[in-house]
């Protein structure tokens, strides 16, 4: 069984206006897929729309994880199921630290796990998995005092971004331009945290407009989507291709010109 | 009347705290209030002939005075349905093993005896409208400090509060300053002599256990020069199918050099009216801060004030107010700057939701001659549903050129996005709510002691069930 189906998917905003007019992909545990695409192709609605933004409708179309459909489901039971998007732009809570946040993530997927009842995380074991995970992606200890994306520079959220990931073990992490208003350190960092985390247990979609994270995130596909479809599709090798040609052949002008 | 209970059952459903057990006051004066109540009470309690004539004298006036209506729907309460006194037990209890069975069972039930191992330094605990529960750490006597009840404090210490009382919140006040001078019960009394700083919070528990019952406890803090204290009183109160009403005042003074903190969080069911004067003067670099939590209560009218009389003197008002379905919380504070390098600082968050109302009122004033007073006020409100409401009304005053006044006010909505994000991680929406509204009130609940913010926190995520999906 797959990890992640997506069958024929549609994705449209609430009036109507179509976005993702029909993909198909299957993400294997331990595969890492990268979806390129130029600006305003509608790959962050894609990434949304998975994980349940009630923003966007699916209209036609499946999602599968684990051979289970996430249609029906909320964005928290879809986290529930082993679902995490690290965001392009994460969103302020002010007043709630980074630690406490954690924790209540965590130990809500516990609480899920057990079937409803709580099952708090011991709080030796969660500050050993945070210090070990905030070591692995020098994230400062400062900012676990601070309030979650309140105030933080890019850089700083998207650390905290996939510290989340790392320490909420999804099944299929979904990343969400992740490389953008990161310096090549801190890429380096943050992409060799989420390869060490892609194995038996974890798949990723690795969603973005530059090879440049690739680098350092080796995919096994590369998927290019462009007008709201897959209009080409390969190897690691397609998006070395992509970043010294540019999108310009995959643009709707450029195709429409060929045809 | 069907609706009334309906009400009622939706309260006990919300209401953590909604319990009350059965319970033999040994005396009351019955409803209504009349001239002889007023003497009935004094004598009770053995009084002096001032006090009992200051209480006539407030009588006569709650009597001339109108109820007002500038704040709050003030227009259902029946004066003469409630009782005025009711003393439960002959005397003070000194020890815990010497209280009776009753209202033992429902401190327990209020958790009182773990918190105090924990925290307290010592309890004042008020069961219906007398202190029966007072202990006080020896280390507290040791310093000098006094913490009684006010009904001891008045036989114990005169002098200090003939010198002290009324003062501050004077009877001709308010028409509810009034009301409590002229039936006022319980409540404490503290001193702290010069230089003593109190390392723990003293702490009492309110609560409300009869129907009808009023309450009008009398609370007056004095703090001597370079002194320091923090006075924490939680409420918590049982369900009841009538109204119910809570007049309480607050004075303090702090004398040059001394600090006082006085935290409060008031959790009063939704049917009780809870219209208290909190007044505390601040002497030359003294400084006051009033922390007010305000969760419960049908109509809370309340706005702690700080009178700063002494040059370099500073208050704060750190104001916290949820107002759920049926409630108003017309909260907010006052600062008056008597003297020239003044400082306050205002701080007020409201929460509304279920057609709630919450509000601020405050009153910044700078008198002539304060020079270089500052002040500044923020206002936050947060408000979750579209049936819901929050007003602010700030007046400032200002009778002196050389000060500096600031004034912010937000007013926000809970987003769909940060409620997305949150929720992308695995929580309800809410938890997710919780989450944002607990981190909104977060410079609030910091200033507690740490188990009135575990409670608050509990308190805002009961709130917040339910008032979702």
């Amino acid at each position: 069984m797959a990890l992640l189906e997506i069958k024929d998917l549609h994705v449209a905003l609430n009036d109507g206006t179509e976005i993702v007019k029909g993909i198909d992909l299957t993400v294997e545990s331990g595969e890492v897929h990268a979806i390129m695409g130029p600006n305003g192709s509608g790959k962050s609605t894609l990434a949304h729309a998975l994980m349940g933004h009630p923003a966007y409708r699916i209209s036609s179309g499946d999602v599968l994880l684990d051979g289970a459909s996430l249609l029906e489901l909320g964005p928290e039971e879809r986290a529930q199921r082993g679902l995490f998007l690290a965001f392009q732009y994460p969103y302020a809570i002010p007043g709630v630290t980074v630690t406490s946040f954690l924790r209540s993530a965590m130990n809500a997927l516990r609480k899920a796990r057990a079937g409803g009842e709580d099952d708090p995380i011991p709080i030796p074991e969660f500050r050993k998995q945070l210090t070990a995970a905030t070591e692995q992606l020098k994230v400062p200890r400062e900012l676990l005092g601070r309030y979650l994306n309140d105030g933080f520079s890019g850089g700083e959220k998207k650390r905290v971004e996939i510290l989340q990931l790392a320490l909420l073990h999804p099944r299929l992490a979904v990343l969400d331009e992740t490389d953008s208003g990161l310096d090549i350190d801190a890429l380096k960092t943050i992409a060799g945290g989420v390869s060490s985390l892609v194995g038996p247990d974890m798949g990723a979609l690795v969603i973005t407009h530059y090879q440049r994270i690739l680098n350092y995130i080796r995919p096994d596909y590369v998927h290019v989507f462009a007008g709201g479809r897959f209009v080409a599709e390969g190897g690691p090798e397609l998006a070395e291709q992509l970043e010294s040609e540019g999108y310009d052949a995959y643009l709707p002008e450029a195709t429409s010109g060929e045809r | 009347m069907s609706d009334h209970e309906t009400d009622v059952s939706q309260i006990g459903r919300d209401y953590k705290y909604g319990f009350h057990t059965t319970d033999k006051p040994s005396f009351s004066t019955g409803r209504g209030l009349t001239r002889e109540v007023v003497e009935t009470i004094s004598a009770q309690k053995s009084e002096p002939t001032w006090m009992l004539e200051r209480r006539l004298e407030a009588y006569e006036h709650f009597l001339t005075r109108p109820v007002p209506t500038w704040g709050g729907d003030l227009s259902q309460i029946d004066f003469d349905s409630i009782f005025y006194y009711v003393k439960p037990t002959e005397s003070e209890a000194s020890s815990w093993e010497e209280l009776p069975p009753d209202i033992k069972n429902t401190w327990d039930r209020l958790g009182i005896p773990e918190a105090e191992k924990k925290y307290l330094a010592g309890v004042g605990a008020q069961y219906e409208s007398e202190v029966v529960y007072h202990k006080l750490q020896e280390e507290l006597v040791r310093q000098g400090v006094v913490f009684l009840g006010m009904d001891v404090g008045l036989r114990e210490h005169e002098e200090i509060v003939r010198e002290h009382f009324g003062k501050i919140v004077p009877f001709r006040d308010n028409k509810f300053a009034a009301l409590n001078t002229a039936v006022w019960s319980g409540g404490s009394f503290i001193y702290v002599p010069p230089g003593v700083k109190v390392e723990m919070p003293l702490q009492a528990y309110f609560r409300i256990n009869a129907e009808n019952m009023g309450q009008f406890e009398r609370t007056l803090i004095v703090v001597d020069e370079g002194a320091f204290v923090h006075y924490v009183e939680g409420c918590t109160a049982p369900i009841y199918s009538s109204d119910s009403l809570h007049a309480a005042v607050v004075e303090i003074i702090v004398k040059p050099g001394g600090r006082c903190r006085y935290t409060t969080i008031q959790n009063w069911s939704t049917n009780v009216y809870n219209l208290v004067t909190k007044r505390a003067v601040a002497q030359k670099n003294a400084t006051v801060e009033w922390v007010d939590g305000n969760l419960g209560s049908k109509l809370t009218m309340k706005y702690p004030a700080i009178w700063l009389t002494g040059e370099g003197a500073h208050g704060e008002v750190l104001s916290i107010a949820f107002a759920g379905p049926g409630q108003h919380q017309d909260t907010g504070a006052k600062a008056v700057h008597a003297a020239p390098n003044t400082t306050s600082v205002i701080t007020a968050k409201s929460i509304s939701r279920g057609g709630g109302r919450a509000g601020y009122r405050g009153l910044v004033n700078v008198a002539s001659g304060a020079r270089g007073a500052k002040s500044k006020v923020v206002c936050d409100a947060l408000i979750l549903d579209e049936e819901s409401r929050s007003d602010t009304y700030p007046t400032i005053r200002v009778h002196e050129a050389d000060s500096n006044i600031e004034h912010e006010a937000t007013v926000s909505k809970i987003g769909e996005e940060q409620l997305f994000y949150l929720m992308s991680r695995g929580l309800s929406e809410s938890e997710a709510s919780s989450m944002i509204v607990s981190g909104f009130v977060e410079p609030i609940t910091k200033e507690l002691p740490l188990e009135y913010a575990v409670e608050m926190n509990r308190l805002i995520q009961l709130q917040m069930e339910g008032s979702v999906g």
